[in-house]
């Protein structure tokens, strides 16, 4: 399979992802899309690690995959944080840095 | 030939689920197809020779990322089907706009790629590049530096995800 | 010599700022010492000056002091220069001595006012002021003085600013004299332009010896235009028409006030300046001609108007503005020096008028309605006698000062070819005789027809101000024998002002036998005569008939106790649409609506434009991950866009 079909399908599920971090409401929700996308780029590293037979694009999204997983975990404690303070969900709710 | 089929197969598995992430309306459901997203993508790895990072996809992202949204879903409302009411519907249409913009936008960039495919080197260590002892060769020599760097990372998240979750008395 | 020609304005300015700025605390003696002394000094430093001037042979009297270059830009420099030379010195006297004599009489005066100093301060500052403008060697100089005798004419008309008509005619004052301004203003431009200096000699002396470039012109010419400008200014300063009209109304300012600045000064500037000017206007029939038409005109109508007026102060004031006419008559006809004449005898008598009007005002105790004093020659006897002394001499009765000035200027005007002229001015002349002993018959004469209390109050004035009139009265007879006219044997007069004639052309007056001119000064005697005898029939003899010719012929007396409605007229045609049109128009509609709504409208578009733009930090953050992808798109477009090639 060549590199471009990977590539059509990592840009597919990124902006799937983009357009659902716009979409949704439940901040919850938000981060799944979030998930989604780093996801897709991860997609997109192995199919060029494959392609150019290297190791770096697959070292490369071992440490997105870290770092997603720190960003998870600290993101829903601050979810857990605004949930407690403000008792909703809604990512509109969080709208207090404005003019 | 087979490889076409498995990455239909799992590609098409992996693109509704995304699909589904985005269009459900109860969070519970849209985490359960991010899974279901992630262990397709796990095949997908599979299929490009990518075996440590398939597992590690499992064991880490499904397997702790994901149980840990669906404990955090569970404690906060999970079942809610209240209808969270949009301040700006305006935003929903723009996105969707963009979103088909930048579609249509990176096909043309990506025909550039229809580069042949480098042929395997039969020297490698453990055979082929993305073989765990491969890996573990690099990530001790070339990138020992990030390597240890994120366990640095990984205490400081902990630290702060103890400290935002405490209870203020 | 001329070296301390300096201190002969300067003095009175320091007087000015002693008085102004510290006198609020001086006991009033002491301002009273500065500012007469001041005034006396000036007097005094002028008359060595004069004296000087006449050690040096009549060619030579011409003396420029020059102290420091003023203005200089590109090829236009202004020096500050004095010049001493017969002319200026005439005018030096009069104004220094008149000036002091009125300053002491002011002494009594004014005595029980509040803003003792600030009077003081103002006269003196007027002083500096005329100073200037008679010593100036240039026009612009000359400019300066100009405009500083209009601001202490201001300032000293609404003295009693608590009065609102005080303040009002102070206004007006200033503002019709700017509007000469204009034209004296645009006048020094010209001579500018065609002449490329200021100075006056330098000027002169450019006409008289370019007789190619400044030849003697038929119609409208540059000296021409010169010379009208330079008139424009001369009728404000001057009171002529059209600009006559402050004059009446200044008479809201204190007596002293009246008589140095509305009689014998300030208002005599516009003869001086275009007697001085008299090589322009020389070359300049046209111009010539349009200022002897305004005197006789303006000496006329005034003269009308001052036939029925009841206060005390306004007869004066237009018999004031009827002697600048025949003043104006006499450059107008050429006789440039018989104007001057006049102006220095006119001087005298008119001051002595207004102080003996103002001794009258004092001694009735603040009454300036003719129809209620009366019978005061018994009261005021020394007031009475120096007033009938100086009625004489404005009529024109040998051999009182006013006769031989008149005369020279009747004279000139027939021999200059200007029947028409000389008979208005001979019938002028009946009815200034007229009105002056109407005045005084009204005032000194008959029965009293004022009421118990102010018969109780009644008293002669102070000597502070009883000796001034007598001083003028004494100039007033005397005055006249240094003019005395060629059939008497001397034309002394013009013999000393003739260097500062030097380059005005036909300034020697036409030669004709004596035994004419002798005929002529008969007549005007004639026509005096006639006025006072008119004046005691209708005012002594038969006191009822002045009503019964007043009701006989209401509809001309209502207009000539009206002014001919002038001011009225002025208010209609000029003042209210000026005003109109700069509430509606300039106001409200350029300024608030136009320039204001500009300023806010740039103000107010801004904010409209910030409040759509502060939209986008609304806080949401699906919003702003919108921007983002956004941007996203916008760079994929530029890559495909512009950089396809790679």
């Amino acid at each position: 399979m060549n590199l471009l079909h990977y590539l059509i399908l990592s840009m597919l599920l990124f902006v799937i992802g983009a357009v659902g971090f716009i979409v949704k409401k439940n901040v919850i929700s938000v981060f799944l899309c979030l998930e989604l996308m780093l996801n897709a780029a991860n997609l997109s590293f192995v199919a060029f690690s494959r392609h150019l037979n290297q190791a770096h694009g697959q070292i490369f999204v071992f440490f997105v995959m870290v770092v997603a997983a720190a960003e998870a975990a600290v993101g829903l404690a601050i979810t857990i944080v605004l949930f407690r303070n403000r008792n909703t969900l809604n990512v509109d709710d969080a709208d207090t840095m404005k003019w | 030939m087979m490889e076409t089929a498995l990455f239909y197969l799992f590609g098409g598995i992996a693109l509704l689920a995304a699909i589904n992430v985005v269009t459900q309306k109860r969070v519970f459901y849209s985490a359960i197809s991010l899974i279901v997203c992630l262990c397709a993508v796990s095949a997908l790895y599979l299929i490009l020779e990518a075996p440590f990072i398939a597992a590690v996809q499992i064991i880490v992202y499904a397997g702790a990322i994901m149980v840990l949204f669906l404990f955090v879903i569970m404690l906060l409302d999970p079942f809610s089907a209240a209808l969270l009411r949009d301040k700006k519907k305006s935003l929903r249409y723009a996105a969707i706009a963009l979103g088909a913009i930048v579609l249509v936008l990176l096909v043309p960039l990506l025909n550039t790629y229809s580069l042949s495919r480098t042929p395997r080197n039969p020297e490698m260590i453990g055979g082929g590049a993305g073989s765990v002892s491969h890996l573990g060769q690099m990530l001790f020599s070339e990138y020992l530096l990030p390597f240890e760097m994120t366990s640095v990372l990984i205490l400081v998240a902990i630290i702060g995800v103890v400290v935002l979750s405490k209870r203020r008395p | 010599m001329s070296g301390y020609l300096w201190l002969i304005p300067l003095i009175p300015l320091a007087g000015a700022a002693v008085n102004g700025l510290a006198g609020k605390r001086f006991p009033k003696a002491v301002i009273s010492l500065i500012a007469c002394g001041a005034a006396g000094v000036s007097f005094f430093l002028a008359s060595i000056a004069f004296f000087d001037l006449l050690k040096l042979a009549p060619e030579q009297r011409h003396l420029l002091q020059g102290y420091f270059t003023w203005i200089a830009s590109g090829d236009f420099v202004a020096q500050a220069e004095f010049l001493l030379d017969p002319l200026s010195g005439v005018m030096l006297l009069i104004v220094t001595g008149v000036g002091f004599i009125i300053h002491v009489y002011s002494i009594g005066y004014m005595h029980a006012e509040d803003g003792y100093y600030r009077f003081f301060s103002y006269m003196n500052l007027f002083l500096f002021s005329m100073l200037t403008l008679v010593l100036a060697g240039n026009f612009l100089l000359m400019f300066v003085g100009w405009e500083g005798v209009g601001l202490c004419s201001y300032l000293l008309i609404g003295y009693y600013f608590d009065r609102r008509s005080a303040g009002d005619a102070g206004k007006k004052a200033f503002i019709v004299n700017r509007i000469g301004d204009i034209g004296f203003v645009l006048g020094i431009f010209l001579i500018f332009l065609t002449f490329h200096s200021l100075n006056f000699g330098e000027v002169f002396r450019q006409i008289a010896e370019g007789t190619q470039r400044f030849p003697v012109e038929a119609g409208l010419g540059v000296l021409t235009a010169i010379g009208l400008l330079l008139f424009v200014g001369a009728t404000g300063k001057s009171a002529q028409i059209p600009l006559y009209v402050w004059l009446p109304d200044a008479m809201e300012g204190p007596t002293p006030v009246s008589a140095l600045i509305h009689a014998a000064t300030m208002v005599t500037a516009g003869v001086y300046m275009v007697v001085r000017c008299s090589p322009i206007f020389s070359r300049a029939p046209l111009a010539l001609h349009v200022v002897m038409i305004v005197g006789i005109l303006t000496a006329l109508m005034a003269a009308t108007i001052g036939l029925v007026q009841t206060d005390i102060k306004r007869v004066l004031a237009y018999s004031t503005v009827s002697q600048l006419g025949y003043m104006f008559v006499a450059a107008g006809v050429g006789a440039f020096s018989a104007g001057i004449f006049h102006l220095m005898t006119h001087a005298f008598f008119k001051a002595l008028l207004f102080l003996g009007a103002g001794s009258v005002i004092h001694a009735m105790g603040g009454e300036q309605d003719l129809m209620r004093m009366g019978g005061l020659r018994k009261h005021t006897p020394v007031t009475f006698w120096t007033m009938l002394v100086a009625a004489l001499a404005i009529s024109g009765i040998f051999p009182l000062a006013g006769f031989f000035s008149k005369d020279e200027i009747l004279w000139s005007a027939w021999s200059q070819g200007h029947p028409l002229v000389w008979l208005f001015g001979l019938i002028t002349a009946g009815f200034t005789a007229f009105y002056m002993f109407r005045l005084i018959f009204l005032a000194f004469g008959g029965e009293g027809r004022y009421s118990e209390e102010v018969r109780h109050h009644l008293h002669e004035s102070p000597p502070s101000m009883t000796v001034p009139l007598v001083l003028l009265g004494v100039l007033s007879i005397t005055g006249g024998f240094v003019g005395l006219p060629a059939w008497l044997g001397a034309n002394r007069f013009f013999r000393f002002l003739e260097p500062s004639l030097a380059f005005t052309l036909n300034s020697e007056p036409a030669e004709s036998s004596h035994a004419v001119e002798f005929g002529f000064a008969a007549i005007s005697v004639v026509a005096a005569l006639a006025g006072i005898g008119l004046a005691y029939r209708m005012y002594i003899s038969n006191p009822k008939s002045a009503e019964e010719l007043a009701s006989r012929w209401k509809r001309i007396h209502r207009v000539l106790l009206g002014k001919y409605y002038v001011d009225e007229l002025y208010d209609a045609a000029i003042i209210k649409p000026t005003l109109n049109a700069s509430t509606n128009v300039l106001w409200k509609r350029m300024d608030a609506g136009f320039i204001d709504g500009a300023v806010n409208g740039v103000g107010q578009t801004i904010r409209n434009f910030a409040g759509i733009l502060k939209n986008v930090q609304n806080g949401l953050i699906r919003s702003y991950a919108t921007w983002i992808l956004l941007g996203t798109a916008a760079v994929l477009l530029y890559v495909y866009v512009f950089l396809r090639g790679y």
